[in-house]
């Protein structure tokens, strides 16, 4: 798999690979992401309960899982950057950390305003939406410390030991503010919890979950694509890719 | 002695310097010329094993030191642009703390000695705050003569000594190449004659 | 002597010939918890209840304006690269450094403590499970935060970064920290919480100096 994976650490063929993946994510992600949110906001059965409201779980749950997800990815491409040396594995971690990021907000927001008609107030101390907020705070973190640093190499490097200083804390934080939550609120009913779920409510959300995963793929490819056109502005590659846009336009 | 081949170094997405290749033997005092910004100090760096090249090696004796670089680490005198040295401590304890790092063995006699001859008589026990510019650079190039090593890196040395410093310093320099000794230096100003013989190594500016 | 034992006595020494800044965070520690009970309520029923949390979170945002000279004086002179050039290992170095910088900094806190309780009108139960929470857990906050500073040293402005990329990272320790005095106050037993701060301590020390090490050369470079 090496031997596949490795001429992806020059900056020019990981460019050449982004190019060739970009469109299958926005196929896909336009397909799933219509067909999962047509399917759920429109023909899946209402919620017993909860009527209509229910349905923002096509929007929440799968932010709130990517958001995780993309933050464990972080931390993976961090950790093959300092294993392997290669700089494309830090420029792939930090465009996709305001993406991570803009997840969590989604994934915060849509949280908070499902509260508003479950309880009331728009926000509440509850456990799954703390532990999104500090996600939320892990991300700044990560951004924040990349943007300190004018040298974009260290600055990756500095970045990646904190995205895994993050995730192995993400269980931490999570079962911790788990535990806090029951300790200060007694038995609420979580309404995250959702014992069994109806497949035909399921099925929309996991084509939706697809739909997202494949949409942060597709804004990755162009963060990516960027970062390293800016980073390499002065090579060669990057001068003659920019020649050849120039004469077609012309 | 010391050989470095295909050092490229990248800054802040800038190449400063691709695919250079020096080696330094026993005897050679090596000055490296360069106009700001052309990479001196990382080249230095990248020498002394404190940063890492972004391709390429640094053999000491044929051994990698990215690999193994204990037996290089023992023969090396750095002195980079910052002193090294606290400035809440007196002269004495900072050498003295110095030495013991390095596993460098000098005793009292032999500390004083070379504080005196360095031109620091009477200030080896005041906080190194308290010197001047001048003198902070002495106190930090002693260690050449306390430490037993055969290269010496240095990245400005002569910067903030007066002229009496300088001609000690080279002096001291051409009594290390003659007997065997590396010396790596950057310079704003030329070498003099008693520096010796020496060789130059032009860093260009890249854009 | 061994060379880590002269690191050792040598930042022992230092600390001490710079005391404004030993004493400015404590100074800090104490002025925050005082603000409690004037912006809160001085009702010592109201300030019994909110005193855990209190505390720890002064703790921990007096423990981040000490942490900053943690490396970086020594960064800032050139002793990093000696250090480095030295040939001794930098993860040693580093847990040595971050031992007398907890000493320094943290347990003059530890004997504040007593004050520090008797102003949020806590009962002896609590201050003793306070105390074992100090103890463990601002150790924890040395390691991480070491990290943290490595990161950091060599930017200009790290402070408020040094921060934002702490806290979120210190919440689980406030959790078990304050829930564990709480316990105490309600005559329950708290080592469950004692015993997770102590294992995320042996984690960490364990753990960090590597993670120190790697941050100071990146630092370094």
């Amino acid at each position: 798999m090496w031997k596949w994976l490795h001429p992806y650490a020059k900056t020019e063929r990981a460019y050449q690979l982004c190019i060739t993946l970009q469109p299958w994510f926005w196929a896909g992600a336009c397909i799933c992401l219509v067909v999962g949110t047509v399917w759920g906001l429109a023909f899946a059965p209402q919620d017993y309960q909860q009527g209509d409201s229910f349905r923002i779980i096509y929007i929440h749950v799968p932010s709130a899982i990517l958001s995780m997800g993309t933050y464990v990815a972080m931390a993976v491409a961090a950790l093959v950057g300092m294993v392997w040396q290669w700089r494309t594995a830090y420029m792939t971690m930090i465009a996709m950390a305001p993406i991570g990021a803009v997840m969590t907000f989604v994934a915060l927001f849509t949280g908070a305003a499902w509260g508003k008609p479950m309880w009331g107030a728009w926000w509440v101390w509850d456990a799954r939406l703390t532990s999104e907020l500090i996600l939320l705070f892990l991300y700044v973190g990560v951004i924040a410390l990349y943007g300190a640093f004018e040298d974009k190499q260290q600055a990756g490097k500095a970045a990646g030991v904190m995205a895994l200083v993050g995730v192995v804390n993400i269980p931490i934080i999570h079962y911790s503010v788990e535990w806090w939550n029951t300790l200060h609120q007694g038995a609420t009913i979580s309404k995250f919890d959702n014992p069994s779920i109806a497949p035909e409510m399921l099925w929309p959300l996991l084509i939706n979950l697809l739909g997202f995963a494949l949409f942060i793929g597709a804004v990755t490819t162009i963060r990516l694509r960027n970062e390293i056109v800016l980073r390499e502005l002065h090579r060669p590659w990057v001068q003659a890719l920019a020649q050849q846009r120039l004469e077609k336009e012309a | 002695m010391l050989e470095a081949c295909e050092i490229t170094c990248i800054k802040r997405d800038r190449t400063l310097f691709e695919g250079i290749s020096l080696s330094v033997d026993a005897g050679d005092l090596l000055y490296l010329r360069g106009p700001n910004g052309a990479g001196k100090t990382s080249l230095l760096r990248i020498l002394t094993g404190l940063s890492a090249p972004d391709s390429g090696t640094v053999r000491f004796n044929s051994v990698d030191i990215a690999v193994n670089a204990s037996a290089y680490l023992s023969n090396l005198v750095y002195l980079g642009h910052k002193s090294g040295t606290n400035g809440s401590l007196s002269a004495i304890d900072n050498l003295k703390f110095w030495l013991a790092q390095h596993s460098a063995n000098a005793d009292d006699d032999a500390l004083y000695e070379t504080l005196a001859r360095i031109g620091l008589v009477g200030l080896e026990d005041v906080p190194v705050r308290y010197l001047s510019a001048g003198q902070q650079r002495r106190v930090a190039l002693s260690r050449l003569w306390l430490k037993k090593a055969s290269v010496w890196v240095l990245d400005e040395p002569f910067t903030a000594l007066d002229t009496k410093g300088v001609a000690l310093l080279e002096q001291f320099m051409k009594h290390h190449v003659e007997n065997g000794g590396v010396v790596i230096t950057t310079s704003h100003q030329a070498l003099s004659e008693e520096a010796g013989r020496y060789r130059v190594f032009d860093l260009e500016y890249r854009f | 002597m061994s060379l880590y034992q002269g690191i050792f006595v040598r930042d022992m020494h230092i600390a001490f010939k710079q005391k404004a800044e030993l004493v400015q965070p404590i100074m800090f520690l104490l002025m925050v918890v005082t603000l409690f009970p004037l912006g809160v309520s001085p009702s010592p029923d109201t300030l019994q209840r909110i005193g855990p949390g209190v505390l720890w979170i002064a703790a921990i945002l007096s423990s981040l304006m000490a942490m900053e000279r943690m490396f970086r004086d020594d960064f800032q002179d050139g002793t990093m690269e000696q250090y480095v050039l030295s040939g001794m290992s930098l993860a040693g170095i580093s847990a040595v450094k971050v031992c007398a910088h907890w000493l320094v900094s943290f347990v003059p806190m530890l004997v504040l403590s007593p004050l520090l309780a008797m102003f949020l009108n806590l009962t002896f139960d609590m201050y003793v499970a306070l105390i074992i929470t100090l103890l463990l857990g601002t150790p924890l906050l040395s390691f991480i935060g070491a990290i943290a500073v490595g990161l950091t040293v060599g930017l200009q402005k790290g402070g408020v970064l040094l921060a934002l990329l702490l806290i979120p990272v210190f919440i689980p320790l406030l959790i078990f920290a304050t829930s564990a005095v709480d316990s105490a106050a309600l005559q329950l037993p708290y080592y469950p919480q004692i015993a997770i701060i102590a294992a995320m301590l042996l984690l960490s020390a364990a753990i960090a100096p590597f993670a120190i090490a790697y941050s100071l050369k990146v630092s370094q470079n």
